[in-house]
Formats: structure tokens, sequence, C-alpha cells
């Protein structure tokens, strides 16, 4: 019988929690890495015993940890993340130049066929990938080249929060950066284009810039890769043509600010957000907390609110904070800054709070195991 | 017979985050050191006998203490002692250990 295992990144620690497949009845494990920020965590495709998480402190800088046996014991492997060459400067805040500079690993992304090959996206953005286990990392650096003196952090900083690899196609890859945009590899990372086509924001001096855009995240289902989905800072797009073009297709959403964003496992169609009330203010609308699910690739949404707060709701979905797994019915997960993680043993309809009490949450993955 | 006069054994407090990075049952541990005992000597042997704290005390890319960790010994701040500046007698003798501090800040 199948197991589900969800990771979950706070902000201070990591937790594991662990069911079978009915998803009624967790066991939760944690905090690893207690008083640490843990960015994210990751576990191999090829081999689920195998994960990667982030650990980072504003003291004590990056630290990446490894597990072997599914996150029972850990073990750091290496936290040297240096810029390929003189990696120059990019915008501040205040539009003046500055240098690049690592800060921290946001997202760890496994390759899907070698436990030993992992893609980082880091802050100050760029692209790391490890081919020995996370004991060494190596930048792509043809990803700044895209015009990377103009990239400018978003308030989070300046971070490459989303790595997605097509499965299909090995040399394909997409990244996203707040705030720069989307950007596209077709050979394995060396060189990139941006993506950002049909892209409107109104907070950067041409709002159809090339790069510039302040994309939250980008979305995928694996047997139809060539379309994506993106919530950005405002709007939710959709490409049929992976990335030359996108549009909008918030359609009936409260809002179409938000971070999170998550495909259906086994229906390409059926997209899941999180609406934001605004930019301005980061908390669900009404201070209801909904789930919007389209079944029709966007445009047509349905709240979705069995099980969640319905009033006096103040918190925050991040954007590496929402994950489904391939079970029928497909679960869907999501945690918030208030420490909440949230499941859906079908595909949405119905909600309950696996744990109601973490710290603040930085990232939900899942591994559905054999 | 007596040890050699270059070689010393310094003493150095690590916090709580770091002395468990390093899988440290305890928050001091002992470093050898040959040669002169300066800020960057310990730093380096601290380093060298636990890798994984590499990057935690010195940023990774300049080497410089990282802005929110402190040095302290005898009583003294040596957060910016030059990293081939001499410790103080009583560090290099081992007689007071050099302290390393997270800095109160955030939570």
């Amino acid at each position: 019988m199948s197991r589900i295992r969800v990771l979950v990144g706070t902000r201070k620690g990591a937790f594991i929690l662990t069911s079978d497949a009915a998803r009624r009845d967790w066991q939760v494990s944690g905090p690893h890495f207690g008083g640490w920020e843990i960015f994210h965590i990751a576990g191999s495709p090829a081999n689920p015993d195998r994960l990667y998480a982030s650990q980072s402190s504003s003291w004590f800088g990056q630290v990446i940890q490894r597990s072997d046996d599914g996150g029972a014991t850990w073990n750091p492997v290496g936290n040297e993340f240096s810029y390929a060459g003189d990696p120059g400067t990019h915008l501040y805040y205040d539009g003046t130049p500055k240098p690049w500079a690592f800060k921290r690993v946001w997202h760890l992304e496994p390759s899907p066929t070698d436990p030993d090959t992992v893609y980082a996206g880091v802050e100050d953005a760029a692209l790391f990938r490890s081919t020995d286990g996370g004991q060494t990392w190596q930048e792509l650096p043809g990803l700044r080249e895209q015009q990377g003196a103009k990239w400018m952090p978003g308030a989070g900083g300046m971070c490459l929060h989303t790595i997605l690899l097509d499965p299909a196609n090995p040399a394909r890859m997409y990244v996203a950066i707040s705030a720069a945009g989307a950007f596209r590899s077709d050979d394995g990372g060396v060189t990139w284009k941006p993506v950002n086509r049909g892209l409107h924001s109104q907070y950067i001096p041409d709002p159809e810039a090339e790069v510039g855009h302040c994309v939250h995240r980008i979305a995928m289902h694996p047997a139809r890769p060539q379309t994506l989905f993106m919530q950005k800072h405002w709007d939710v797009m959709r490409s049929d043509d992976a990335g030359d073009s996108w549009f909008e297709v918030s359609g009936n959403l409260p809002s179409d600010f938000g971070f999170a964003m998550a495909v259906h496992a086994h229906d390409p169609d059926t997209v899941y957000v999180v609406p934001i009330k605004s930019d301005s203010e980061h908390y669900p609308p009404e201070g209801k907390l909904r789930v919007y699910r389209s079944t029709a690739g966007g445009n047509a949404w349905d709240a979705l609110t069995d099980g969640l707060p319905q009033e006096h709701c103040y918190v925050n979905v991040l954007r590496d904070a929402m994950a489904v797994d391939a079970l029928d019915p497909c679960g869907v997960y999501f945690g918030t800054t208030g420490g909440q993680v949230y499941v859906s043993p079908d595909a949405g309809d119905h909600w309950q709070a696996i744990v109601r009490d973490l710290p603040a949450v930085l990232s939900v993955s899942v591994q559905t195991l054999p | 017979m007596t040890a050699a006069p270059d070689r010393h054994t310094v003493r150095v407090v690590l916090p709580y985050h770091l002395y468990t990075l390093a899988r440290c049952s305890t928050t001091e541990v002992e470093l050898e050191l040959a040669g002169p005992v300066t800020l960057g000597a310990v730093l380096d042997a601290l380093e060298a006998a636990y890798p994984m704290l590499a990057g935690a005390v010195r940023d990774r890319a300049t080497g410089r203490r990282r802005p929110l960790v402190r040095f302290y010994a005898c009583q003294d701040d040596l957060s910016n002692t030059a990293p081939d500046a001499p410790l103080p007698d009583a560090v290099a003798a081992g007689r007071e250990p050099l302290i390393i501090v997270g800095a109160i800040a955030g939570g």
C-alpha cells in the first residue's frame, strides 16, 4: 500500500509528516535542524530515500543537508555557491547597481533520473547544479547573461524560486525569478531565453518588458509539459507553447494576487491557487482561507472551503508551500505562515489540518512512496 | 620533555547552532595550532577540524566575519580584530577560550 511523506520547511526547522494512502492519520517527525530556516526539502524521484534540505540562518549562513534514509538521519554536504566569473551587478530596490552576492538557497530540484544530480535556485538569483550528491555546486551562468544587470529583488529578495524540469525533454528546463521573470533553456541549462511575452506588470517602467516581471510561481503537469501555469505578483497566467507566449486566466478569482500554485496529478486542466488580497495585504480576501480550483485550465474557478477557516483568517501561503501527491484521488497539500499544514485527500473537496501550530511554513513538498 | 614553542592548544566556545551543526557534545572544542595564534589561524583550524562550519563563521566568498557573528575573549570584543593579529596570550596559552557568539538580533 502506498505511503505519503510530506516534507515541510519552516522558519524554525523541518518537519516530516507521514501517512498511509488514506491520508487521515499522520505521524509527525521534527523539528529537524531546530531553530534554522528550512527554505525547502525535496526528495529524489529516482531514489525517494535521498532527500536534500536547504538549511539557512541570517547568523550562520547556508548549509545543505542530505539524507539517504528518508529523513531519519542527515549529513551536511557542500555549501559553497560561487558565482562563475565576475557576476557584476543587478539593480537594487532603489534602482542603483548592486554587486551580486550569494545569500541562501530557496529551492532544490532533484533530477528525475539521477539521485546525485540536483539543481539549486539561490538568492541573489542564479541556478546551480550538483552532480555529486550535493558535495560540490557549479553555477549555470548562461542564465544571468539574460539581462541580469536589469534584474531587481522582490520584497523577499532576488530569488530563483522555481525550477521545472521537462520530463519529456531532458534538455528543457524552466526557472522563475522574483523579480526578473521566467526563463527557458533548451540545452540543459547552458543557454537561456526570457519567456515573458504576454506578461503585463504595472510596477515596472515598461509593463511589457522582456525581463523584470515578478513571477511568483510556475507549475506544469508532466503529461503536458508545454502548458505552463503562472501565479504572477498580480495575474494568473497560462502558456500553451512552453512559455513563448502567455495569456491571462484569472477569470472570476476574488484576487489574482497570490504565491502558491499546483496542478492536479492526473488532470492537466485542473489547477489550484490560493488568492491573497493584494500586494499590500498578504492574507486571504475577507479573512476566508479559500483554495480556488479550475477544472478548465483557468478562467473558471471554484472556491474550495470545506474544512478551511472561513472567518478571521489572516495567514499567507508562500510560493513553495503547495504540492500534490500522485495517489488517486489526488491529494493536495499546503502550508501557511500561521503554521498549519492542510491536506485534501480528495482533490480539494474536503480539507483537514495535519498540524496546526508549526512555525511559519516556507515550503511543502510531497513524496508518494510505494 | 616540553611541547615545541610554536604549538598551541586553543579553546574555542561555539554557539548552540554551531556546536550542534558540528555534532560536538559540548560547547567548547580544543584545536591544535602550529605557529602564531591569530584569529585567522584559529578559524582556519576550526574549519579544518569541522568542515561543516566552513561558511558559518566567515563568508565563503569574502572570507570576512559574517555580520551577525562576534568574537570575544578575555572580556574584550575582538570582532574587528585583523585576521593576522595575535590573539591575547591567555588564549594562545589555552587559559582563556575564544568565544564565538551569534549576535543578539531577531529571533
